[in-house]
């Protein structure tokens, strides 16, 4: 038995297995050496995409603060909660359960906003909650269910700064307003980095940073915070008190074109939009038009004096206190005899605007409104103005020319009443209008003589003075100039009966100007309506505050009383306490 | 007659070339495992008690003479029998099969020893006779030989019930049964591949399917083959290093530390740690024929070369089925693949190999 039953055919079948196992070994090598080697960076790539994700970094977005730095807009790091439906309903439905519960829905509806969306890859859950919220949802670890760092604006100053500010969407971008006139300023670039995902979706672990994110700039307003709660006060309580529809108030520093003051009543709080219409974000100073009425008179005048034609002594006619023109009758309140062109603003006199433009033709009241900006955008870049209507002189008939001398006919934002009435006041200027804050004024243009702007604006001061039409817009220790309106309201069946619009706009302190105000309240209904009882006050409150917090030494000492430095100190007290939501 | 000192090792019946490489694998085996887990410690600690179990159950069966093996052969393959029945009627039900039998202190396939107690009786069978075989021997063999792999095909485990048939035909293979006759089972193997078809499981069908193109159903039963054939070309040539893959960690990979553990071990220690790898497992397989080669009686030279057979089929048939030119069956890796039955087969069938090489009778 040296030799164990080994035939021939043994030592080949031992041959066949050695065969047998070489080729095996080899087939595997080489497999191997094909996907490791030739299809390597097919395959890598491939893997590359199943596990490696780009993922975007927000950018922190710029801060908005008013012109003394005080914040308006301010964003914060929020989480937010989202799904890979498919994978997220496999898992357990305990986790499920969990899940609903901490946000707060019946799982019932978590599971069919899942199912419903199953061939999508990322489906939001619940968007900005707060970061422990998020925490706990990720200590669940269910898989397919993830969050998400991103921002939410705050608004501390709330509805008192809305129209001015507006608002971003819940992505952190500028929708409307000051948000959306500067989004660009305001964004930043989102940085990005390379993470390592595992078939859940968890992300394991940071590869590399691509780009950080560069945060936005911050952006500061002209805007002055402790004026702007001051005219919304004001604008809020008459608006309330007059039972009226709504208010608008524009405050502009004089010497630079700034805006210190908008607002819009009603407003709304941007910190929870839900449920409002979007015309209530409607920033209606810049958005919205109105016949100007009375207030444009102070521009015919102007247009008067700047043709020759006109002294300030110049007498007028305006009996018997109507006029015919053509089918159309233009009416004063009184028959008011004969006027002075100065008594022609502070009588407010139809019949006197009526005559003076008659004599001027078209060319020449045209070319005064369309420089002083009626007709054409102004500067301020706001998103949404609107030009107003100003038909080009040569379209005008003849009862156009008339109507247009009073303030019908045509069509302005409080935007551009304020910017014409800042002219006058400017000595004939025109600083263009802006919502930023500047250092150096820009250039102001020259659209009226001075000498021109300052009489007219010594006539406005007699709107204000004994017997005028607006002496509810007094303030005392300072001379005010300024003029009232009262519009009917257009309507789509022509003027309505009885709903006005009531204005007032005007500069202050008179002879040294620092400050223009326009404030327009809109439908009052509790019984008065013209913009000397019902506008006038809101602008005296406005102005007079305005005044003092910016320490704009008195121009008028001889008038005043005991009785209002005790009211201003009661004021001052008002104005230190917080501002409310 | 040659003088030879008998050395300690031989005397206690251990083969140290084998016993070296077998050691070297389960180390080998211990770190992927242990990367492909997730450096669970518990999980490898419980993996090299099996493996000191299986050791055990190694040396001590190289103890036992391979006459005595062989007498028991015809005892042992009938107690399998009676536990695959068994597992018909009481079995675990896992994954949709039911392949395990639970006897308390723990559980096990019994399909799995019958990888080993197959080719016993066959070699006990065929050994009694002069080789080859007569054709009437030839047929009592395919009987032995279709009535387990019939009873693991009913649970169903179509590829465990493939590699039982590997390692009893290997045996006939071996024991020299003619081209003649090879060429027809295999004739008639393709001709009723067919009917075959239609008794196959919908799973089985799409596994088959899947492997001819993986892509029709990339998140379905082609994502494990594609997964890992990415994981696999992610390693390079050099590999990403030990704990560093990131196709397995991240769970992009299915059964990374079972069937497909491979692919782990490929992205990590990329095309040279595969031919190191292969490499290992051609000593052991080359030991092994040696061993076949050189015993003394026919049972032991048809059992060994059955063995290493079937041990190398496990090994390419993993391989080609974790890149991607087999089907998905189902086998592990051997001694690298997470899991006790297939271990302690395959540690009994080497402790067989070292039982035939330490019991010759020095002439």
């Amino acid at each position: 038995m040296n030799k164990p039953a080994d035939t021939p055919d043994c030592a080949g079948r031992r041959r066949c297995l050695i065969a047998f196992f070489g080729i095996a070994a080899i087939l595997v090598a080489g497999r191997v050496f094909y996907l490791q080697i030739l299809n390597k960076d097919f395959l890598k790539s491939h893997g590359d995409a199943r596990s490696i994700r780009t993922i975007s970094i927000p950018a922190h977005r710029g801060v908005i603060t008013d012109r003394n730095n005080e914040t308006l807009a301010v964003s914060a790091p929020v989480a937010s909660i989202w799904a890979e439906p498919k994978a997220a309903l496999e898992g357990a439905d305990d986790d499920l359960i969990k899940l609903a519960n901490i946000l707060g829905m019946p799982a019932k509806d978590l599971n069919r906003h899942l199912s419903a969306r199953q061939d999508r890859e990322f489906v939001y859950l619940k968007r900005h909650v707060q970061p422990d919220t998020a925490q706990r949802i990720r200590d669940l670890k269910i898989p397919g269910v993830h969050t998400l760092k991103e921002y939410k604006r705050y608004y501390p100053t709330g509805e008192v700064t809305a129209h001015l500010v507006g608002f971003n969407n819940v992505d952190d971008k500028g929708q409307e307003g000051i948000e959306l006139a500067y989004d660009h300023w305001l964004k930043g670039s989102p940085g990005e980095k390379r993470m390592l995902k595992d078939r859940y979706g968890y992300f394991v672990k940071d590869i590399e940073n691509i780009r950080q994110p560069s945060p936005g700039r911050s952006l500061s307003l002209s805007m002055d915070q402790r004026l702007q709660y001051l005219a919304y006060k004001e604008l809020k309580s008459a608006v309330i008190n007059h039972k009226a529809k709504g208010g608008m108030l524009l405050l502009l520093d004089t010497g630079s074109g700034e805006v210190l003051s908008l607002a819009v009543q009603p407003s709304f709080n941007p910190n929870n939009r839900a449920g409002l219409k979007s015309d209530r974000y409607r920033n209606r100073v810049v958005t919205d038009v109105f016949e100007p009425g009375s207030t444009i008179k102070p521009f015919t005048v102007a247009a008067a004096l700047i043709s020759g034609l006109y002294e300030p002594e110049s007498i007028i006619d305006t009996q018997p206190g109507y006029l015919k023109v053509g089918s159309y009758t233009i009416r004063d309140i009184n028959n008011y005899g004969s006027l002075s062109v100065r008594e022609v603003i502070k009588k407010s006199s139809n019949v006197g605007a009526t005559k003076i433009a008659t004599s001027l033709g078209p060319e020449r009241l045209w070319e005064l409104h369309d420089k002083v900006g009626f007709g054409n955008r102004t500067t301020s870049g706001y998103p949404g103005e609107v030009t107003g209507s100003l038909d080009y002189h040569a379209a005008w008939s003849p009862l156009e020319l008339v109507t247009i001398s009073y303030g019908y006919g045509m069509s302005v934002t409080t935007l551009q009443l304020g910017q014409a009435y800042a002219i006058l006041a400017a000595g004939g200027l025109l600083y263009p209008i802006t919502f930023q804050k500047t250092v150096n004024a820009k250039p102001a243009r020259r659209v009226m003589p001075e000498s021109v702007a300052l009489e007219v604006g010594e006539m406005m001061r007699a709107v204000v003075g004994p017997g005028g039409s607006g002496k509810a817009a007094a303030v005392d220790g300072y001379h005010v100039a300024g003029k009232t309106g009262t519009v009917h309201k257009a309507s789509s069946s022509g003027y309505a009966r009885n709903r006005y619009l009531s204005l007032f706009a005007g500069f202050a302190p008179a002879t040294a100007p620092r400050l223009a105000l326009v404030v327009v309240i809109n439908e009052p209904q509790a019984g008065q309506y013209f913009g000397g009882l019902v506008a006038a006050p809101v602008f005296s409150k406005v102005m007079e505050g305005a005044l003092r917090i910016l320490n704009i030494p008195p121009d008028n000492l001889t008038g005043i009383k005991q009785r209002t430095m005790s009211a201003s100190v009661s004021h001052q007290v008002a104005e230190n306490a917080t501002v409310e939501m | 007659m040659r003088v030879k000192e008998v050395s300690l090792m031989e005397r206690i019946h251990i083969d140290v070339p084998l016993l070296f490489w077998v050691i070297v694998l389960s180390v080998v085996g211990l770190l992927a495992l242990y990367s492909a887990n997730g450096q669970d410690m518990d999980l490898i600690l419980r993996q090299s008690i099996r493996l000191g179990a299986a050791l055990l159950i190694m040396i001590i069966i190289a103890q036992l003479s391979p006459a005595r093996l062989s007498r028991f052969s015809i005892w042992i393959y009938l107690g399998c029998l009676a536990l695959l029945i068994m597992v018909l009627f009481f079995g675990d039900v896992g994954k949709g099969a039911q392949r395990w039998l639970d006897i308390k202190v723990f559980r096990f396939q019994p399909s799995e020893i019958m990888k080993l107690a197959l080719p016993m009786v066959i070699a006990w069978y065929l050994g009694e006779k002069t080789l080859p075989p007569a054709i009437g021997r030839v047929f009592v063999a395919l009987i032995f030989i279709l009535i387990p792999v019939l009873l693991i095909v009913k649970q169903p485990d179509l590829g465990t019930a493939l590699l039982v048939a590997v390692a009893g035909f290997s045996i006939l293979f071996i024991a020299g049964i003619s081209w003649k006759l090879l060429a027809g089972f295999f004739l008639t193997a393709s001709l009723s591949a067919p009917a075959l078809w239609y008794l196959l499981h919908e799973y089985q069908k799409k596994r088959i399917l899947t492997l001819l193109n993986p892509e029709q159903d990339p998140l379905g039963a082609g994502y494990h083959i594609i997964q890992s054939k990415i994981a696999i070309g992610s390693g390079g040539i050099y590999g990403k290093g030990w704990l560093n893959g990131t196709q397995s960690h991240l769970e992009f990979l299915p059964e990374r530390s079972t069937d497909f553990i491979f692919a782990v071990f490929c992205e990590e220690f990329g095309l040279m740690g595969v031919l190191v790898l292969v490499c290992i497992y051609l000593f052991i397989i080359a030991r092994g024929l040696y061993i076949a080669m050189h015993a003394q009686q026919l049972y032991g030279k048809l059992l060994g070369a059955g063995i290493i057979l079937t041990f190398s089929v496990y090994i390419f048939v993993n391989m080609g089925m974790v890149s991607g030119q087999l089907p998905v069956v189902g086998v592990p890796l051997p001694l690298i693949s997470h899991g006790g039955t297939s271990m302690l087969t395959i540690m009994a069938g080497f402790g067989i190999l070292m039982s035939i090489h330490t019991h010759r009778r020095l002439l």
